[in-house]
């Protein structure tokens, strides 16, 4: 079911595709298979496409083609209407040690919400997660649905560093830092993966379009998980789910 | 190979960028000013896919181990071989043992040094470009050394020169398209944007630059959506950030121009207090 997409030329060589602007797993599905499409076609005048919720972006060479001659075809792309064949979706459980030693603001939110740390992280960990798109930094995994009770604003003082691996919640999202870096969201938890990792042939296993889930692992079954990292011998657990 | 003796403010190895990732959340990088830096390559006759040497404001100082040729372009840092000054824009033969430096800042703000078949940086996803957390380095350290490409130079005939000598990138007007929020403003508001003279602030470097003036607050919230370089975003408090090289690849503000390639390198050679202004283009 194709959706009613706009063509914006942006800048010189870039073509911005949207959608309409709503947050929708239709959308994103959409979105997902629209950009396989267009990489089975493999257009060599294109050189970088990257989505995020509700729009695409596509970087192409502009010496070898114009903007319009992409657009058209693109949208025939586009029109051609898709055989369904993925009915299912890749869940990727990621397991998180919710310890205050690694879940810093875990309870002052919890006195704030007036909630208990263990109805929090039920809460946390019970959730699917949509992965919308990877942006911000390598690796940083948009992650749209968490519960509503779990929406809380982000601390009045960002965090000059915030550890690699660790969990947060900022207003509605939640999402994992993929390295040390400065930030502002409520830190509830540490994950012992590596989410991304330049020395691996993919230097991310996840892509936008499958869902995560977290799973609370204790402080010693943290650091056996960090320590098979180190060593490269522990394998995020896959499995695939009916959407 | 290179020796780093000093290792100046911030030198990084950079090519035209690392394409293909951003669905990764991995920045484009590469030269800032790629006009200057296709200049040096150009020069030496090398491929414009070759790496250089971007350096910015207060050069290094380096000491060639092999024998090779040299161009500079870009800002005019007051290149010196052996301490004697040379020019940009102009090759030189460089002997194993002689030392490059660089003094006060003349014109510009970022020059490109091209060695005869480039830098031998790894190549990470395809590309040589310095960015933390993708190459090992992210600038020039202090006796880093560095691979260069050993080339038989004796049949290099180098009759290339630039001949206007005026720098490309002394004008302060930057050529902007409509970005795809532009028109959600209204002619009021875009002229605005479009008469301003505009100040660089302190805050820039390879991600972006901050413009000091506040234009037009707003209240436009819209859902993330893919940046690129040269992007110009409106925050809510109205100040302006221009994206570089280095710019994350989403973003969240409004997206009111964007500038061209040759813009982007001419900000590139910008800094703090600097005056911009903009002139729109419309697409064809």
């Amino acid at each position: 079911m194709p959706f009613n997409i706009i063509f914006k030329q942006y800048g010189e060589n870039a073509i911005l595709i949207e959608w309409p602007k709503v947050i929708s797993k239709e959308i994103l599905n959409d979105i997902c298979d629209f950009s396989e499409r267009i990489k089975q076609k493999n257009i060599k005048q294109i050189i970088d496409i990257n989505f995020v919720y509700s729009s695409m972006l596509v970087l192409y060479d502009n010496l070898n083609i114009e903007f319009k001659q992409l657009k058209e075809e693109l949208l025939k792309i586009y029109e051609t209407v898709s055989i369904e064949t993925k009915t299912s979706k890749i869940l990727w459980k990621i397991p998180v040690c919710y310890d205050e030693i690694f879940g810093m603001d875990l309870h002052f939110i919890s006195f704030e919400m007036q909630l208990d740390e263990e109805e929090i992280i039920a809460l946390h960990s019970n959730a699917i997660y949509t992965v919308y798109g990877i942006g911000f930094l390598p690796g940083f995994l948009y992650l749209g649905g968490l519960n509503d009770k779990l929406n809380f604003p982000r601390r009045v003082q960002p965090r000059l560093v915030v550890p690699k691996g660790s969990i947060g919640i900022g207003g509605s999202q939640t999402g994992i830092y993929p390295q040390n870096s400065p930030g502002g969201w409520q830190i509830i938890g540490k994950t012992p993966i590596y989410i991304f990792n330049i020395n691996r042939k993919k230097p991310i296993e996840i892509s936008t379009g499958d869902c995560i889930q977290f799973y609370p692992v204790s402080f010693n079954e943290f650091e056996i998980i960090e320590e098979k990292c180190k060593m490269g011998t522990f394998n995020l657990q896959k499995h695939f789910i009916n959407d | 190979m290179i020796k780093v003796l000093k290792p100046g403010i911030y030198s990084s190895i950079q090519d035209r960028g690392r394409f293909g990732f951003r669905q990764l959340g991995i920045p484009l990088a590469g030269t800032m000013d790629s006009f200057s830096a296709n200049i040096a390559n150009s020069l030496l006759n090398n491929n414009l896919t070759n790496s250089v040497m971007e350096i910015t404001m207060q050069g290094p100082t380096l000491e060639f181990f092999v024998s090779t040729k040299i161009a500079i372009s870009g800002a005019n840092i007051s290149p010196k071989i052996n301490n004697v000054s040379i020019l940009n824009n102009k090759v030189y033969t460089i002997n194993k043992g002689d030392v490059l430096s660089f003094g006060i800042l003349i014109t510009g703000f970022r020059c490109y040094l091209a060695v005869l078949g480039g830098f031998l940086e790894e190549n990470i996803l395809n590309s040589k470009s310095y960015y933390a957390g993708i190459t090992s380095r992210m600038k020039l350290n202090k006796n880093d050394r560095i691979a260069i490409s050993i080339q038989n130079f004796k049949s290099f005939d180098s009759k290339g020169i630039l001949t206007n000598q005026t720098p490309f990138f002394e004008t302060d007007i930057l050529e902007v398209f409509p970005g795809p929020e532009y028109d959600m403003f209204s002619k009021q508001q875009q002229n605005k944007l479009l008469s301003t003279k505009f100040n660089v602030s302190s805050k820039n470097n390879r991600m972006g630059y901050r413009l000091r003036e506040t234009v037009l607050k707003h209240s436009i919230s819209m859902i993330t959506s893919p940046v690129i370089p040269g992007t110009i975003q409106l925050t809510p408090e109205g100040k302006l950030i221009i994206l570089m090289k280095d710019s994350q690849t989403t973003g969240g503000y409004p997206r009111v121009l964007q500038l061209s390639e040759k813009s982007i390198a001419i900000l590139a050679q910008k800094t703090t207090n600097d005056s911009v202004k903009f002139k729109l283009n419309s697409y064809k």
